[in-house]
């Protein structure tokens, strides 16, 4: 059974097709990842599934339900939750605060209650902020909760992310080039820290540049090249793929 | 650590409201000390709105206007007591700020500014113009609170201008001890949080355009509140309460002070209301003063004076 189920996604920017035509799927606990040369589409893609940008054409199908060019509020009430390439942390307030927002749908209720604190606010945040807590502690932030986010590390902050997101406990996680600039060990942690939220159960999808990470952990990969899916199957026979080897070896003729 | 930002701000205004009376050299400090507070308790509101959603509206003083001239006319057309005229005034206040607010907050970027200007300069326009109610730039008396006399026969008897310190002074304490709450409380995290990225604000399931109409509405209670005290205290009232320098006054009050933080912001509502009685003198240069006061802050303390001071205090401590 198929939890997130893309369908001739496609769009187009100023008659420029930058994506055409692509679908595929994921089922939960799986990992599913997008690959392919610079340029080829893969943010793109994401941001259409996550609500971002507004597809030309084709459905992104959640649990049975059409949930294209959802606002990303809407789909993270029905459980689909990403993280970005250029990080969007709340800077300014401290790493613990930036996970407890990630319990925002869960803890919000009036802001009566809110403005007065009234009981009732005061259990939600309690709850949020155990919560949290423990969600740090999972990806071994749990020593920086009281500092500012902006001060972290760069690996500190993409794991801050996955702690944020997970908070929702989503169904769908998308997952935007987690291990980016971060160096070797920082990138086993987050490959340890996918593979662990995957064994829960939750969908996974990611768009990842470092291949060797990717061949480790991916159980599926779509490999999109010029806007297109060109090939697409487990991390063996895609990497034994022709056209998959000639996207890769033109595009780094390309960049020489 | 995370519960002195609370109290320490709580605190610390209970013990300034009680003993600043005690150097008082004559009567007339209690009447400014009034208007600290009712300018404090407007500012707290931006505090709110800018500070911690990240939203400017420059047409605040529209909501204070409303504030003030419900007091002055439901008295007399209604025959409402004076006390439930703030209160209706803090009703119309909020559902217009709700009207203006809700279709300009789907929309990114600084429409609210120019929104809330225009909406501003029109509620102005018709206290200024509809003679017939508001008998126009002249003003308008105000009725009596009644309160006073009331204290009186229990046996509190509080002069005038004390009276209205010691009120202005504890609505204030309300209003910060309300926004205070508010900082820590769900609503208030995910005030900050758009504030810092509104793309990830959605992401975590934010309904950012709501969130904002939140923040818009409560500050425009806050406003229409401070109008009203005012209105009160003065038994008079001018359509000046509403006019755009009003709402500038409010913005550069919060910002001088530090518009991230509710002690900042009464800080600067103080040092602004103090310093035309400071330049009485040379009141030809008030306006040069406050200006360069203004640039000077903003290249030297750019978060405002009490934030960036209590950042060099707890650097230089570790």
């Amino acid at each position: 059974m198929t939890l997130l189920s893309i369908e001739g996604l496609g769009i187009s920017f100023g008659g420029v097709r930058a994506v055409h035509d692509v679908s595929f799927g994921v089922r939960p606990g799986e990992i599913v990842s997008v690959i392919g040369p610079n340029g080829a589409g893969k943010t793109t893609l994401f941001n259409m599934i996550s609500g971002v940008y507004q597809p030309g054409a084709g459905k992104v199908v959640l649990e049975g339900e059409d949930v294209t060019a959802m606002s990303p509020h809407l789909l993270a009430r029905r459980g689909m939750c990403r993280t970005f390439q250029n990080l969007q942390v709340f800077q300014t307030m401290t790493v613990l605060e930036n996970v407890i927002s990630g319990y925002h749908l869960q803890e919000s209720g009036s802001v009566l209650a809110d403005l007065l604190n009234l009981p009732a606010s005061r259990r939600r945040a309690r709850a949020a902020e155990e919560g949290a807590r423990a969600l740090l502690g999972r990806v071994g932030l749990e020593r920086a909760a009281e500092r500012e986010a902006g001060s972290l590390s760069y690996g500190s902050l993409k794991r801050l992310e996955i702690a944020r997101a997970m908070a929702l406990k989503p169904k769908v996680l998308l997952l935007d080039e987690p291990a980016a600039g971060c160096n070797a060990v920082e990138t086993e942690e987050i490959d340890h820290l996918i593979a662990e939220i995957a064994a829960s159960g939750v969908a996974i999808l990611l768009v990842e540049h470092d291949m060797k990470m990717v061949m480790r952990i991916s159980n599926h990969i779509v490999v999109l090249d010029h806007g297109e899916k060109i090939a697409e199957g487990d991390p063996a026979s895609v990497s034994r793929n022709p056209a998959v080897i000639a996207a890769y070896l033109g595009a780094e003729d390309a960049a020489g | 650590m995370r519960l002195t930002v609370k109290s320490a701000t709580l605190l610390g205004l209970v013990a300034l409201i009680a003993l600043a009376p005690l150097f008082f050299p004559s009567g007339f400090y209690y009447r400014v000390g009034a208007l600290i507070f009712v300018n404090g308790l407007a500012v707290t509101g931006i505090v709110i709105l800018t500070g911690w959603a990240g939203q400017i509206s420059l047409g605040h003083a529209g909501f204070a206007g409303i504030g003030a001239y419900a007091c002055a006319l439901a008295p007399v057309h209604w025959g409402l007591h004076p006390a439930l005229a703030v209160v209706l005034g803090a009703g119309v206040s909020a559902v217009l700020a709700w009207l203006v607010g809700r279709p300009i907050l789907r929309l990114k970027g600084y429409y609210l500014a120019v929104a809330s200007l225009g909406m501003g300069i029109l509620i102005s326009m018709v206290l200024n113009n509809e003679r017939a109610l508001t008998r126009g730039p002249d003003g308008i008396e105000v009725a009596e609170l009644g309160l006073r006399a009331v204290l009186k026969d229990a046996g509190l008897e509080l002069s005038n201008g004390q009276f209205w310190y010691f009120l202005c002074g504890l609505v204030l304490l309300a209003g910060a001890w309300l926004a205070l709450n508010l900082h820590d409380s769900p609503t208030g995290r995910a005030l900050r949080a758009l504030h810092g990225s509104e793309v990830a604000a959605r992401t975590v399931g934010m309904d950012v355009a709501r969130l904002k109409l939140q923040a818009f509405v409560i500050s425009a209670v806050y406003a229409s509140v401070s109008g009203s005290l005012l209105a009160l205290q003065n038994k008079f009232i001018t359509p000046d309460v509403a006019g755009f320098m009003h709402s500038v006054e409010m913005v550069t009050m919060a910002v001088l002070g530090g518009v991230g933080s509710v002690f900042g912001a009464i800080f600067g509502a103080a040092v602004l209301t103090l310093l035309p009685q400071v330049l009485t003198v040379f009141a030809e240069y008030e306006q040069l003063v406050l200006g360069a006061v203004m640039v000077l802050v903003m290249i030297f303390l750019r978060e405002g004076v009490v934030p960036s001071i209590l950042r060099k205090i707890r650097g230089g401590g570790e």
